[in-house]
């Protein structure tokens, strides 16, 4: 049976549907970064498919400059989550909403 | 026959060790099915002929990412059961009917772009390395210095966050009051 670019594409919603369905769960600002790293990584699968199946290098670019942001994003976020944690001793939601009206 | 076991194989894998990681109630296996699933995307990139790509995602994601992760959560409680959240409906119809919305158009798209022309066709005749540094450092070259800059900025960003008053442990004492009870009690002693 051939591999085509659909089962690609399919594999890479099915993925990002278990991605949402993490960040809707989850109350844990970590599990939330999780969940944030495999909706990316179900992007890239579907940039390198079309890439290969189109013939066009520009998928596998974007997919390279979707892991720098996505790496930037992580350095960045664990540093506001390490300064919250030494402020709030929790990196549950529910310590963020500080601003009721 | 082999690329369509390998596909079946690699795609089982990767959406039972993200099941994992969305699912359990553990913070370390969340974080180690994590790093197994992007191990295991790689293979995909590698069944695609993007030889670099996997390399990269290995590299930068199984090594770096999943690194600053784990040293992340040594400052965290990682070790108590997690609690899950109660959404409420109206927000799980809304997110769910936008993914079943996307579901679709991601496989329609490629029957209705059907004659599609590739902007940056792959060279013949060379790696994929050497295809990929030709488009980048050409195409793509302001991106890339500019996404450079930006994983620059994101590191200072990181050590000017995490970095301050690393000697002294504000987890587990409250206030910065550690040094002045040392000193305090050297003087009831003395």
């Amino acid at each position: 049976m051939e591999i085509g670019l659909n089962h690609y594409l399919v594999l890479s919603t099915i993925l990002f549907a278990i991605g949402l369905l993490g960040v809707m769960r989850r109350r844990n600002l970590l599990m939330l970064f999780f969940a944030t790293e495999i909706l990316l990584n179900s992007v890239n699968i579907a940039f390198a498919a079309i890439s290969h199946f189109y013939g066009d290098l520009s998928g596998q670019m974007f997919a390279f400059f979707v892991i720098a942001i996505a790496a930037s994003e992580v350095a960045v976020g664990l540093g506001l989550l390490v300064v919250w944690f030494k402020r709030s001793g929790s990196i549950d939601l529910e310590t963020l909403k500080s601003m009721r009206g | 026959m082999f690329e369509a076991i390998a596909f079946y194989l690699f795609a089982f894998l990767t959406i039972a060790m993200f099941y994992i990681t969305v699912m359990s109630k553990h913070a370390l296996y969340a974080m180690t099915a994590l790093a197994a699933g992007m191990i295991f995307i790689s293979a995909f990139f590698f069944m695609l002929g993007a030889d670099f790509l996997g390399a990269v995602q290995i590299i930068v994601y199984s090594g770096a990412v999943m690194a600053l992760y784990a040293f992340g959560m040594m400052f965290f409680d990682s070790t108590r059961e997690l609690k899950e959240k109660t959404t409420p409906s109206l927000l799980v119809f809304g997110l769910g009917g936008m993914a079943a919305l996307m579901t679709v158009i991601i496989v329609a798209a490629p029957i209705v772009s059907n004659n599609m022309t590739a902007a940056y066709p792959i060279v013949e005749g060379v790696g994929n390395t050497q295809a990929v540094g030709m488009v980048l450092f050409t195409k793509y070259l302001i991106p890339f210095e500019v996404a450079a800059v930006m994983l620059l900025v994101a590191m200072i960003s990181g050590i000017v966050l995490a970095g301050k008053k690393m000697d002294v442990s504000l987890t587990l004492v409250e206030d910065d009051d550690l040094p002045q009870t040392d000193k305090e009690n050297k003087k009831a002693e003395s």
